[in-house]
């Protein structure tokens, strides 16, 4: 096996996807992390066709009833069904994780892109912002931003997503930083290449490997962030199927009904484990100096 | 006519460093200029400077350079770009990181083709494995979707020269292009270069600090020291009758097969600091002439020994 470690001096490639879809599925941990957000993605997408009744569908007779056959995860407050609830809220979640995360990357990769190529003024302008919106904790910033926009899932999105910006520029310029001064940048640049080919086709693809690791891991920060806010009330409004606001919910019956928190709990943390035992081990795998040891540790 | 390329009094200045000052010369089509120099003496530097590409400020470039009948130092960043690579295109030094480790050798041969000639998809995809063909890679249309770290350092440096031929260049400059390759693949690069800069009717300026590839390849040497060209000839005029100091220690201290020698010929010193170059003839402190008392005060100019053999020194002519 040691014939085929790579020297580290030299950059790996990180556009072999083959290659690192292989050592991470040599990571079992992260296997079942990735089969468990399979499954996420499944039930958020299908969770209409598999619940088996509505998330709204209220019957009072069947009230605060533990965990039974007909009720897999027993009822609420007001006789709604439990495990329905918790499947259809994976849809808000999912959505939640996507939708903010699409933000902080449409907006932060870029900003870490021009901050990092043309440096100078303009990455002091760039990034001294950033710093001012990082530098408020992360649920007091997303609370003011809801402040200004008002309460609500998509505002909760919108939110989330403004304060995970500055990570991805931060994390994009670091990257871009020592890949700048690479030759192949010069020598595109030397064959008539414009600013804005050299940073998408040059720049961008060699710094992938850090962002995709942070989207995994801003993934389960946006989702908790969501159940927070939601837990708080100003994320997904009642009725609609939240894990943090059946949580909320679910705190005045904790003594009656521990069913109502620890299923929905129980999703949130499933989740949210997940998506950082993945960007652990995608981190890992991307790394070429982690990589050779990879392959050296599990090597057959 | 007026010349393909003429560069006027080139200087560049970085901070403190004068890098280059006054560099002058021609070249025209199917013309093959080496640039001869120790490290540091500018020679890179000047051709990034032509092209507009090194950063300004801090670097302050003046001079004029007419080429196809434009002013380049002055010039729009737009108008450089359409320049580099299809007007006049450099092939770097370091093959091994010279190309970008995470896309294709076919997606960064057709780059300058959709820059310049507006190609793309299929006909782009055509014209990269005729390039191919041309440098002398086997199995080109194989090649196009491999990553650079598959090819060798030979391979990778044809792949270069074939991505600097790829937008119809008229000026080639290889930038110590075979220096980081072995012998034997620096011969067939050199090999190479000659032949595609006949089929092609390029000009080609070869920068390089090894005077054996100078004499097998060039038409004309210019010999740079210190930012400031020493001498300028014919490779058979520099060759045969070296009139600067500084290229006679040049040309003494290569090796010469089987002529045994303890230890080879070298010239004393360093070269000087380009942050504080002496006052007079940049070479003074390491020269073994000494000729005049103006050495030490005034810059020799570059004045005509023979027809378009030019040198710098106050040392009188040498046969």
């Amino acid at each position: 096996m040691s014939a085929t470690v790579a020297p580290t001096s030299t950059p790996l490639p990180a556009r072999q996807g083959g290659e690192t879809l292989r050592l991470l599925v040599r990571n079992r941990i992260a296997v079942v992390a990735l089969a468990v957000l399979v499954a996420f993605i499944v039930v958020a997408v299908f969770g209409k066709a598999l619940a088996p009744y509505g998330y709204n569908s209220v019957d009072v007779a069947d009230r605060l009833q533990g965990p039974s056959v007909h009720h897999w995860f027993g009822t609420d407050e007001l006789g709604r069904d439990v495990f329905s609830r918790v499947l259809l809220g994976a849809a808000v979640s999912l959505k939640v994780g996507a939708v903010a995360v699409g933000i902080s990357l449409v907006v932060g990769v870029p900003c870490g892109l021009i901050a990092g190529f043309y440096g100078g003024v303009l990455d002091d302008v760039i990034m001294r912002v950033m710093d001012v919106l990082f530098a408020f904790p992360a649920i007091l910033m997303a609370i003011a931003v809801l402040a200004i926009l008002g309460p609500g899932s998509t505002n909760a999105m919108v939110a989330i997503g403004i304060v995970y910006i500055p990570i991805f520029a931060r994390v994009t310029r670091a990257a871009v930083l020592p890949v700048r001064e690479e030759v192949y940048v010069r020598a595109a640049r030397a064959s008539g290449a414009s600013d804005l080919r050299l940073m998408r086709r040059h720049l961008l693809p060699n710094v992938l490997g850090p962002i995709i690791v942070q989207t995994s891991i801003s993934f389960a920060f946006a989702i908790l962030s969501e159940a927070a806010l939601s837990f708080i009330g100003l994320g997904t409004q009642p009725p609609h199927p939240s894990w943090g606001l059946m949580l909320s919910d679910g705190t005045d019956f904790i003594n009656q009904a521990w069913w109502m928190v620890v299923f929905p709990g129980a999703a949130i943390f499933v989740v949210v484990l997940a998506f950082n035992i993945l960007g652990d081990a995608l981190r890992d795998t991307l790394d070429p100096r982690q990589r050779s040891l990879i392959r050296n540790a599990r090597g057959a | 006519m007026a010349p393909l390329l003429s560069v006027h009094d080139l200087r560049v200045r970085l901070g403190d460093a004068q890098v280059v000052n006054g560099l002058s010369y021609e070249i025209d089509a199917g013309e093959t200029v080496a640039i001869v120099g120790e490290s540091g003496s500018g020679k890179t530097m000047s051709a990034l400077a032509m092209l507009g590409l090194i950063p300004r400020p801090p670097a302050v470039v003046s001079g004029e350079v007419h080429f196809d009948g434009a002013e380049l130092v002055s010039a729009t960043p737009a108008h450089l770009r359409a320049v580099r690579g299809a007007g006049m295109a450099i092939v770097f030094q370091d093959p091994m990181t010279s190309l970008n480790p995470v896309l294709t050798i076919g997606r960064q041969l057709t780059e300058g083709m959709e820059v310049h000639l507006g190609l793309s998809g299929r006909a782009a995809r055509e014209r990269a494995v005729e390039l191919l063909e041309m440098v002398g890679i086997p199995d080109p249309r194989h090649r196009l979707d491999e990553y650079p770290h598959r090819l060798s350092g030979g391979m990778r440096q044809r792949v270069m020269i074939a991505i600097g031929l790829a937008a119809h260049p008229r000026v080639l400059i290889a930038d110590e292009a075979t220096t980081a390759l072995d012998v034997t693949i620096q011969a067939q690069i050199i090999e190479l270069l000659g032949r595609l800069q006949q089929e092609l009717d390029m000009a080609l300026i070869w920068i390089t600090h090894d005077l054996g590839v100078v004499a097998g390849i060039a038409d004309r040497v210019l010999v740079m020291y210190a930012g400031r060209v020493v001498e300028h000839g014919t490779v058979d005029a520099v060759f045969d009758a070296p009139q600067h100091p500084y290229t006679r220690g040049l040309l003494r201290s290569i090796p010469v097969l089987g002529q045994h020698a303890d230890a080879l010929p070298s010239i004393p010193g360093t070269p000087p600091d380009p942050e504080n170059l002496p006052p007079g003839c940049p070479f003074w402190p390491r020269c073994e002439v000494r000729a005049d008392d103006r050495c030490r005060g005034e810059v020799p100019p570059l004045r005509e020994v023979a027809a378009g053999h030019l040198v710098a020194t106050f040392e009188k002519e040498r046969v």
